[in-house]
């Protein structure tokens, strides 16, 4: 049976802050962004009342943050520091370097549009472009998940068979500012849960170390490695990745023991998939929105179904085969742009998935909400018509196409 | 302390040999004083730069102490989050003994991409040390020109032509920068005065907040001089005083020891000339002769050395 | 097996891409050209300037004599200039 929770009226950006007081974190670096700001003003309260004990560094950039930040994880610290947008795209060489370094710092990224022109609402462009950088990615539909979310991501990235820094995020304004009953776990349990940082250890030169900067066992860390060794470096980096997989599942399956809450199979989340005869596939809150279309839809008898996808990075390729398995007809939701490619980028991770099925559905590119453009009900109810024109005509003339633009 | 070198010489070399720092580089004879000074083994941060990339070709190393490199501009950075980590460590009673925390970083690293970084550490009041290991042009990528490329000086990008003699602008004054963050230690050493250097190093670790350590650090490949000069020329720039050696405790700005003798006998202090001549970077002031910019030089000299005496209460 | 000098792959190195030589393994000697320093114990006071000037930490002192650690040594020529007894030349090898 689950443990005692309370309700607590939270928005994305204070479950974040909550989460982070209870999980036992050493130290934050961080720079205030809109729309992530509400964060690290609460963890400035809570410091300051004496409501937590960590140390608060207010840097003066983002990519100071994420330098302070790789330093403190370094010599063993439980890390962790939010930002969004410019802020993200500042830190972003170092994003590349703390995967490399392996340091299971956690960040909350409030996804938020890249200028520009400068813009403070949602869009996945930010986060999209660290796509690559081989953070964990996991995306939350509300406050709550954001709560649950930002404990799990700890255990995820500390995992001894992944440890790689984790982003969580969220919807600029729409999640982040948006408040919700939060159900929330105790102190001792959440401590409980996520436990102390426990470094792993390194064979070097004959010893087995722990990995942190240390006068007992002196390691360098960030060397220079030439065409001899940098791919080898990455291909572990890669490896990581795919053991993740395991990882939040399992964590997905421990977490709902422990609340009765989990998020799908911890991966992807579908709803009203199994006999769908059209689906979206989207991220973030809009699929909260897109579920009450799937439901008003099938209230009408259209058997149109929805895949949440939670973890982006790792993507869930094998997940999605299944969950679209007898679909005719996918609408990707992407809120970001394609700009050259093909599709955006959720849409290319898409096509790319079921590429090697023996059933293909059509999969069509719906670019959306950039800048934080409503996606309206009736926006969502569009595009499922426009998939079942699809259907029926057999034939699909454009694969890219744009929601909700003037 | 007393600054005995046999003492000094049983202190294990926390920089080994065999890296791949060019013949005659100054910057590894800055860094092997610097450590000699500490007690124990400190955590070094390093921003990328000459020093970081000779002593770290994977998967080798050349320190024998805890360090890290992220990337160029944010050594100090680093070092925030290191030395703000260790706190959390002392309060909890989980540390035996708190390690120095050093950034070592070249003039790129803290004149111009570091400077931001360096700034907001020292603003912060970290407890860190912040040594800069200056060879006055962003030397690992080419010898490009930086803000601590002395006027007039040849670099990459500052060529000297029939249009434009080299650099410029003037040097960065970066050590009275750092005074200005109200920082509490801050000192301009040079390795050729060890003595000087390793008591100032010393002082600025035993600081409980951040100190700042301007080096000089001849480069024979930038500088255009053979391998053997690098010591002989960090000591010149002290005797021409383009490069005096002062120390600032909490605002009071002290002259030191080796620059003395050019205050109470100013006849004593070699002219410019004989600094610039002496290095291939400069030879285009020699070949034709210009002597305005020569003169343009030791002018800026004079003054910037007159400021300092000055706020050591010295004329 | 593969011989000590291979390269290792991707699942023998340590996380991280934490360095696991030390650097001493490379013997700079052989950076030198034609000359390299030789000391005169004779005129050697061991006033170990050579010592604290080396870039490489090439020069030793054991205590009781200094020695040069020819492994390592690239020939710059700064314990020679630097030398106040004249006790250090650059001699062809």
């Amino acid at each position: 049976m689950s443990v005692t929770q309370k309700v607590e009226g939270l928005n994305g950006d204070e479950a974040v802050a909550y989460a982070v007081k209870q999980c036992n974190v050493d130290l934050v670096a961080a720079y205030p962004i809109t729309p992530q700001t509400i964060i690290v003003e609460k963890l400035s309260e809570y410091v300051s009342n004496g409501e937590v004990d960590l140390e608060f560094v207010t840097v003066e950039s983002e990519h100071s943050a994420m330098s302070a930040c790789i330093g403190a994880a370094a010599v063993g610290g439980r890390i962790f520091t939010a930002t969004a947008s410019a802020g993200l795209a500042l830190m972003h060489e170092m994003n590349y370097v703390a995967a490399s370094h392996r340091l299971p710092i956690v960040m909350a990224v409030c996804n938020r549009a890249l200028s520009g022109p400068i813009n403070i609402h949602v869009d996945h462009s930010d986060s999209m472009g660290e796509r690559d950088s081989s953070w964990l990615q996991i995306f939350s539909e509300n406050p709550q998940e954001v709560y649950d979310n930002m404990i799990q991501a700890y255990r995820i990235a500390e995992d001894s068979s992944v440890q790689l820094p984790c982003m969580v995020l969220l919807d600029g304004f729409v999640v982040s500012h948006t408040m919700q009953d939060v159900a929330v776990l105790s102190d001792e349990v959440v401590n409980e849960f996520v436990g102390r940082r426990k470094l792993p250890f390194i064979n070097i030169m004959g010893k087995s170390v722990p990995y942190k900067l240390d006068v007992e066992n002196p390691l360098t860390m960030g060397p220079l490695a030439l065409y001899d060794y940098y791919f080898e470096h990455k291909r572990q980096q890669e490896e990581a990745m795919k053991n993740a997989k395991d990882v939040i599942v399992k964590m997905n399956d421990e977490f709902a023991r422990l609340t009765g809450r989990k998020i799908g199979d911890g991966l992807i989340q579908p709803h009203r998939m199994e006999d769908a005869d059209m689906a979206l596939i989207c991220l973030g809150s809009t699929a909260g929105t897109t579920r009450t279309v799937v439901n008003e839809l099938r209230r009408k008898g259209v058997r149109v179904g929805l895949v949440k996808v939670r973890s982006f990075r790792p993507f869930p390729a094998r997940e999605i085969i299944d969950a679209v398995k007898g679909v005719k007809a996918v609408g990707v939701l992407d809120r970001s742009g394609a700009y050259g490619a093909v599709g955006g980028p959720l849409f290319n991770e898409i096509r790319s998935t079921l590429y090697d099925c023996d059933e293909r559905p059509f999969v069509v590119d719906y670019i959306y909400g950039l800048g934080g453009r409503d996606m309206h009900p009736t926006l969502i109810k569009e595009v499922y018509d426009d998939l079942e024109r699809i259907v029926k005509s057999g034939t699909v003339k454009q694969t890219l196409k744009f929601v909700g633009v003037r | 302390m007393a600054v005995n070198l046999k003492e000094l010489s049983k202190k294990e070399e926390l920089l080994a040999s065999g890296h791949s720092l060019c013949s005659g580089c100054a910057a590894p004879i800055v860094v092997r004083q610097v450590l000699k000074a500490v007690e124990g083994k400190p955590i070094i941060t390093n921003s990328t730069g000459c020093l970081e990339v000779a002593t770290s070709i994977y998967p080798f190393t050349a320190w024998r102490t805890p360090w890290i490199h992220t990337a160029f501009e944010n050594a100090a950075a680093n070092a925030s989050g290191i030395a703000a980590m260790l706190k959390v460590y002392e309060k909890r009673g989980e540390l035996k003994e708190r390690p120095h925390v050093i950034a070592f970083s070249g003039d790129g690293g803290t004149f111009d991409i570091g400077f931001q970084a360096l700034s907001g550490a020292f603003e912060r009041g970290h407890n860190y040390l912040h040594v800069l290991y200056d060879n006055e042009a962003y030397m690992n990528t080419g010898i490009q020109r930086s803000g601590g490329t002395p006027h007039g000086a040849w670099t990459t990008t500052s060529q000297t032509g029939k249009a434009v003699p080299g650099k410029q602008e003037w040097k960065k004054p970066i050590a009275r920068i750092m005074v200005e963050h109200n920082a509490p230690y801050v000192a301009t050493v040079s390795p050729a005065y060890w003595q000087d250097l390793i008591t100032k190093v010393r002082k600025g670790l035993a600081v409980d907040g951040p100190a700042f350590i301007h080096a000089i650090a001849p480069c024979p490949r930038g500088w255009r001089t053979p391998s053997n000069e690098s010591v002989e020329l960090a000591r010149l720039a002290v005797q021409t005083c383009i490069f005096p050696l002062w120390e600032c405790e909490n605002g009071d700005y002290k002259l030191s020891a080796p620059s003395m003798p050019y205050v109470k006998r100013p006849e004593r202090k070699k002219p410019i000339i004989d600094y610039l001549k002496a290095q291939g970077r400069f030879r285009h002031l020699f070949r034709p002769e210009r002597p305005e910019i020569i003169e343009r030089i030791q002018k800026h000299v004079d003054k910037e050395w007159g400021i300092i005496l000055k706020r050591a209460g010295l004329t | 097996m593969s011989s000590p000098s291979a390269k290792l792959g991707w699942k023998d190195i340590p996380m991280g891409g934490v360095s696991w030589k030390l650097s001493d393994e490379s013997k700079t000697g052989d950076w030198r050209g034609e000359l390299k320093p030789v000391l005169d114990n004779e005129k050697c006071t061991a006033c170990l300037f050579c010592w604290i000037y080396c870039p490489d930490a090439a020069i030793l002192w054991d205590g009781e004599k200094v020695t040069i650690k020819y492994d390592y040594c690239k020939g710059c020529g700064i314990c020679e200039k630097e030398c106040p007894f004249d006790a250090i030349a650059m001699k062809k090898e």
